[in-house]
């Protein structure tokens, strides 16, 4: 029953809130909605709260790798790498079998 | 398949994302820590399994779901499938969209940013049951797409898609009782809350 030149209602709109803001709209969806938002205060309050909501999550929701862990990474892969690369028995570093 | 050396540097480009996600999974740095290791060590060793050019990032996130899911998650007493509140649309809109207008003119992102604190927006996820927390993760904090969650995840995009709003809803719920507990916003029947998207 979708109709193009029908204009989006409310809350068809706001149903469609995270799909848009996700960007998993088609752009024949994405074009209705953007043009609701254009004449609907109401609407582009809330979905620009939602944005912003998301952007704050985003962006807060981090933690500082510590460098400790990076090493001991780095270390464990090189002694990985010494045994896949050079598969020699005495290679010491305990995958091979002497 | 990918050359080692090539892909190690790609990969360790993508700690800082995994070690985010580990911490909000595992809830503590030591489990975050080991977690993220035993990542890494499987990607390396399964390398010749990935394909240049493909989705590295998605295909290490992967690797550390299913991880954390097989080895950390019978760690933690929380029960795997804990169903949540149903909690309405829009839930911190309704109640705090109005205040950026009302306390200054500072921008809606200036007073979101402001509102909750790091630690709160970081406990608010932890506190979500891990089938909804984990595409929260995915989602809102990695901007992965609903495909690539549900290749992540394997499960079909339309319980990505329900988990993933479940969650965000949950989610705002926990950021309003915050809010409410710092003074920040009124109770439910003192507040005037927002017309127009009801």
């Amino acid at each position: 029953m979708t109709d193009d030149n029908t204009p989006l209602n409310c809350e068809r709109a706001l149903a469609e809130v995270y799909t848009f803001l996700d960007g998993e709209l088609t752009d024949e969806k994405r074009r209705h909605i953007a043009s609701h938002l254009e004449s609907c205060t109401t609407c582009f309050e809330a979905f620009d709260f939602q944005t912003e909501l998301q952007m704050v999550i985003s962006t807060k929701a981090r933690d500082q790798v510590p460098e400790t862990l990076r090493m001991r990474i780095a270390e464990k892969i090189s002694y990985l790498r010494i045994d896949i690369g050079q598969n020699r028995p005495d290679d010491g570093h305990g995958l091979s079998q002497a | 398949m990918a050359e080692p050396d090539t892909f190690i540097d790609d990969a360790m480009e993508y700690m800082p994302q995994l070690y985010s996600a580990a911490m909000r999974m595992t809830h503590n740095a030591a489990d975050a820590e080991d977690l993220v290791q035993e990542t890494y060590l499987k990607a390396y060793r399964g390398f010749s399994n990935f394909e240049a050019g493909t989705n590295l990032r998605a295909w290490l996130f992967r690797i550390l779901t299913n991880t954390y899911i097989n080895s950390y998650r019978s760690k933690s007493r929380r029960p795997v499938e804990t169903e949540l509140d149903d909690v309405e649309d829009f839930y911190l809109y309704r109640r705090m969209g109005g205040l950026e207008a009302a306390r200054s003119s500072r921008s809606a992102e200036d007073e979101l940013m402001d509102w909750f604190s790091d630690a709160e927006v970081k406990s608010a996820i932890e506190a979500l049951p891990d089938s909804f927390r984990i595409p929260v993760i995915l989602s809102d904090v990695e901007g992965f797409s609903y495909k690539e969650i549900s290749e992540i995840l394997d499960v079909p995009i339309g319980t990505v898609m329900s988990r993933l709003h479940r969650g965000r809803k949950s989610l705002q719920k926990q950021l309003h009782d915050y809010a409410l507990e710092r003074g920040l916003a009124e109770d439910e029947n003192s507040s005037q809350g927002r017309d127009g998207i009801d």
